[in-house]
């Protein structure tokens, strides 16, 4: 079947089967290897997309979902002048990751609750983020780098 | 990437042809409500459906309503919209509260709760709840519709008693009153749940005597499963209820059917009861839990 959606801001349309996840029409097809699979079975997040600006486990949800949508991946997230958005900046300065097999599902995560609301508390961005697991970080810089992300999207608005 | 068999997907415009589809293709057709379950047991060949109904393009059948005292909640509503829906948080708010305690944020976006009370996967938590608070669900099919308590949908570990044809539709959940206390509390360190506990109570002095109760537990057992008994001793005043919680949390375990698997054995998921108990108790006063 075709489907046509919005991937990071340009309007596409794409064949597909209608068994095909959103994480093999990303990757194999649109070759934006950002989305990671790792547990394929929406327990680690590394997979993470933003459909609608919301979250799903792109390994575990049919692209056939995103007819008529907006998504986004993590090669979407810096503007065209390759300026980094202020959570990708906020993890380099932080030092959120190691390995970095995480980060795209994680600053993705991350975007959805702070495109709402970046005026969040501790407790609010560990809730949130409570479904994205990392190996490497101990999660302590990750929160660190959402919550220096979040003061600098406040002082944008 | 495990990849899935092939299937077609059909879009049935109305909840009629939904279940004329069910019939027409029978044992190889799944409903698709969210798929958060059921695709990761189409990838794993644990089921294999050749179509798929996806129900969620059924206009209106993901609405959230209140109507005669109760919540209606239509059964394609994602985790995530009847969390933060303010009908659901103003009318039962122990149940947004156990929505927005849902695996994580990813499945709660994609999965609804009519998916998850048909899927009827063991080590989850809406039916837990449901069964203290009193829910129902209504199934329809070409032949008509009723009403059935979540106790009676209830037919095992990932089963229900649904007839041929029948399609969920929607969840009633009776509105909190003043007089009611409830709460959920689960206890989880692998990747699903270990432990579910569902506690209601009625009190028409505000936490000084509890004239009854309704206490469930899952995750814990095959299914999730009402302690009838443990709910005898669950009344009188708050001084005499909160001695019998351990008498009570023992009723509870012998009425489920403990399992001893990995994650713990059948003593360590008594013991488990033991201590959730008392403080879901504590939850449904508002008290500090500790």
């Amino acid at each position: 079947m075709n489907i046509g959606f919005e991937l990071n801001g340009k309007p596409t349309i794409l064949e597909i089967e209608q068994r095909e996840t959103l994480a093999e029409v990303l990757r194999g097809r649109c070759r934006l290897t950002g989305v990671k699979v790792s547990c394929e079975a929406q327990v680690c997040g590394s997979c993470t997309v933003l459909v609608d600006d919301l979250p799903v486990s792109a390994c575990t949800f049919l692209a056939y979902e995103v007819r008529g949508k907006r998504v986004t991946t993590i090669e979407g997230l810096a503007d065209e002048s390759g300026r980094l958005h202020p959570l990708q900046q906020a993890f380099l300065d932080n030092f959120a990751f190691q390995c970095g097999f995480c980060t795209p599902g994680m600053i993705l995560a991350a975007k959805s609750l702070l495109d709402e609301n970046s005026n969040v508390t501790d407790a609010e961005i560990v809730a949130h983020m409570n479904g994205n697991l990392c190996r490497c970080t101990g999660y302590l810089p990750i929160l660190k780098a959402i919550r220096q992300a979040a003061t600098e999207l406040r002082g944008q608005k | 990437m495990t990849t899935l068999s092939r299937f077609e997907i059909h879009q049935p415009a109305s909840v009629l042809e939904a279940s004329q589809m069910l019939a027409q293709y029978g044992d190889d057709a799944g409903i698709y409500a969210g798929g958060t379950e059921l695709l990761l047991a189409m990838k794993h060949a644990a089921l294999n459906y050749r179509h798929l109904i996806d129900l969620k393009v059924i206009l209106g059948l993901n609405s959230i309503n209140v109507r005669n005292g109760s919540l209606e909640i239509g059964a394609t509503s994602a985790h995530r919209s009847i969390e933060r829906s303010a009908i659901v948080r103003q009318n039962q708010p122990a149940l947004a509260e156990m929505e927005s305690q849902v695996a994580n944020v990813r499945v709660r976006v994609t999965g609804t709760l009519g998916g998850n009370l048909c899927f009827a996967e063991p080590h989850s938590d809406p039916a837990t709840l449901l069964l203290v608070l009193g829910g129902t669900v209504r199934a329809e099919s070409a032949t008509g519709a009723r009403e059935i308590p979540v106790a009676e949908l209830i037919a095992g570990a990932y089963a229900n008693n649904f007839l041929p044809g029948e399609v969920l539709t929607k969840i009633t959940v009776p509105c909190a009153k003043p007089s009611h206390r409830a709460g959920y509390m689960k206890f989880q360190v692998h990747e699903r749940p270990t432990l579910g506990l569902g506690l209601w109570m009625e009190t028409p002095d505000d936490g000084r005597t509890f004239t009854s109760a309704r206490v469930a537990v899952g995750c814990v057992c095959p299914f999730p499963t009402r302690g009838v008994e443990a709910e005898k001793v669950l009344t009188g005043s708050r001084g005499e209820v909160e001695k019998r919680l351990p008498e009570a949390a023992d009723l509870i375990a012998d009425a489920a059917d403990l399992v001893d698997d990995h994650e713990g054995s059948v003593e360590y998921k008594r013991h488990l009861i033991h201590i959730f108990l008392r403080r879901v108790f504590r939850k449904a006063l508002r008290e500090p839990v500790s």
